[in-house]
């Protein structure tokens, strides 16, 4: 077997190289990925919260709900129904890019984990700590805010890490909605260029460098965040 | 507001494209778990073996695929399997190959914490009473690994069950497949997507659940 690399400057039929086309894949993965980030950081940071005000049986089950629902449905699964379903019996949402629905459903599902990560870090923190905040004459909210929320997101940041990972590499199932990203691609191009070796070892060198990343992004959140002698040190990822 | 029909389902439906679609997806679940236990409990054994090669090897493996999505690596199975067997090989079967593979690398990671939780006195014990390394995996460590982890396998197994639909990306019949090709059929795609939504999380909830039972179970016996 001979590799033939130059299959990248090649022309795709419509005026841009392989190699512009892979790029601007990478992008994609790398725009679904971030815009997923944001909405699952914040849903499960709130979900997560909610969960664990026991005064308020309702709210922690409407929570619970939540992730059970957004947990137990295979992802690939969630963005038919994002795309396929949804718009179909609200007709409004039929005007929403494919890009936008990929991204709520990739955010919710990985919301539903997160949301766990933060449950378990607020009931991991010695319960006299809210106490304290509350003896002092802080508000519930304010309590959550600049006591619990801030010890536990130290101590959840390395779950954190592999979860933002683990979104990434789930960004992949937008190929299943004809986004235009990296698996897309790799499996377009492999069609057209019958190089497959070449383009797939692209696109999986692409995918575990984004990974990479992602991770010494999260290493570096943790270094900035940690607080000297408050928790004994973590490292990021593996 | 647009309006679904689910009138269509029926038990034709069931018997002619979903149990066809649920059968592939449970054996594919069963194998690889099987499988990738298998496998993966023996890259945990070469990575704390303490043979620098060996456990690079494993490093190396379990790393690599951990690093990259699940499709790609779907992909990758199914386009080398037939250059590397030198005959085609249904989706199916490269299906089955790749989750092996691919679940291995979690697993080992399972297995090894599993290991690692064995006190070393245990261990140190085996070899007193004349054990070799194999009886002393086999007799001592593996069965108590095995137990302490059994609730985190069971939500990895749970996890492969839904990773199964991605095998959608070569088109082997699982149980997504049946739901796809019956609403492809009868012209009701929408509902067929919803009727899957539907029985995937019954499916998995109710395994999820009783990972749950099984777990505080598990926790008041020690």
């Amino acid at each position: 077997m001979t590799w033939e690399w130059q299959v990248f400057l090649s022309d795709d039929g419509s005026g841009r190289t392989y190699f512009e086309w892979i790029i601007q894949a990478w992008g994609w993965t790398l725009g679904v990925a971030a815009c997923a980030w944001v909405i699952a950081i914040s849903i499960g940071f709130m979900v997560g919260t909610l969960r664990t005000a026991t005064k308020y049986p309702v709210v922690v089950t409407l929570g619970n709900a939540w992730v059970e629902v957004f947990r137990n449905i295979p992802i690939l699964v969630q963005v038919f129904l994002w795309y396929f379903v949804l718009p179909r019996v609200f007709t409004s949402m039929q005007q929403w890019p494919g890009f936008v629905l990929v991204v709520i459903a990739l955010g919710f599902f990985t919301s539903s984990r997160i949301a766990e990560q933060v449950k378990a870090g607020i009931n991991a923190l010695p319960k006299g700590q809210g106490m304290a905040a509350l003896a002092m004459g802080l508000t519930p909210l304010q309590s959550y805010r600049y006591v619990i929320l801030p010890m536990a997101l130290r101590i959840i940041l390395p779950p954190l890490t592999s979860e933002s990972m683990n979104l990434l590499k789930n960004s992949s199932v937008a190929f299943a909605v004809s986004i235009p990203e990296l698996t897309m691609f790799a499996m377009q191009a492999q069609e057209e260029t019958s190089r497959g070796i070449e383009i797939y070892l692209a696109v999986t060198l692409l995918y575990a460098l984004s990974a990479f990343l992602v991770n010494r992004l999260m290493a570096a959140l943790e270094r900035h965040l940690q607080i000297p002698g408050a928790i004994p040190s973590i490292s990021g990822g593996h | 507001m647009g309006e679904l029909d689910l009138s269509f389902f029926s038990y034709d439906i069931i018997s002619k494209f979903v149990l066809k679609g649920l059968y592939f997806s449970t054996e594919l679940t069963i194998g690889s778990t099987i499988g990738g236990v298998i496998l993966g409990t023996v890259l945990a054994l070469m990575r704390l073996s303490g043979t620098k090669t060996l456990s690079w090897i494993a490093v190396i493996y379990v790393n690599g695929m951990r690093s990259i999505p699940l499709v790609m690596v779907i992909l990758w199975f199914f386009l080398l399997m037939p250059t590397l067997i030198g005959h085609s090989i249904g989706a199916e079967t490269s299906a089955f190959i790749t989750f092996i593979a691919f679940e291995a690398a979690f697993f080992s990671e399972i297995m090894r914490a599993g290991i690692q939780s064995i006190s070393k006195g245990q261990v140190m014990a085996a070899q007193a009473l004349g054990m070799t390394y194999a009886q002393n995996m086999q007799l001592v460590v593996l069965p108590q690994a095995f137990r302490n982890m059994l609730p985190v396998l069971m939500t990895q197994t749970i996890v492969l069950f839904q990773d199964t639909s991605l095998v959608y990306a070569i088109g082997a019949y699982d149980l997504l497949k049946g739901f796809v090709t019956a609403g492809k059929i009868y012209g009701r795609p929408e509902e067929a997507y919803l009727l899957a939504t539907v029985v995937y999380f019954v499916i998995c909830f109710s395994l999820s659940s009783w990972v749950k039972r099984l777990q505080a179970k598990i926790s008041i016996i020690r």
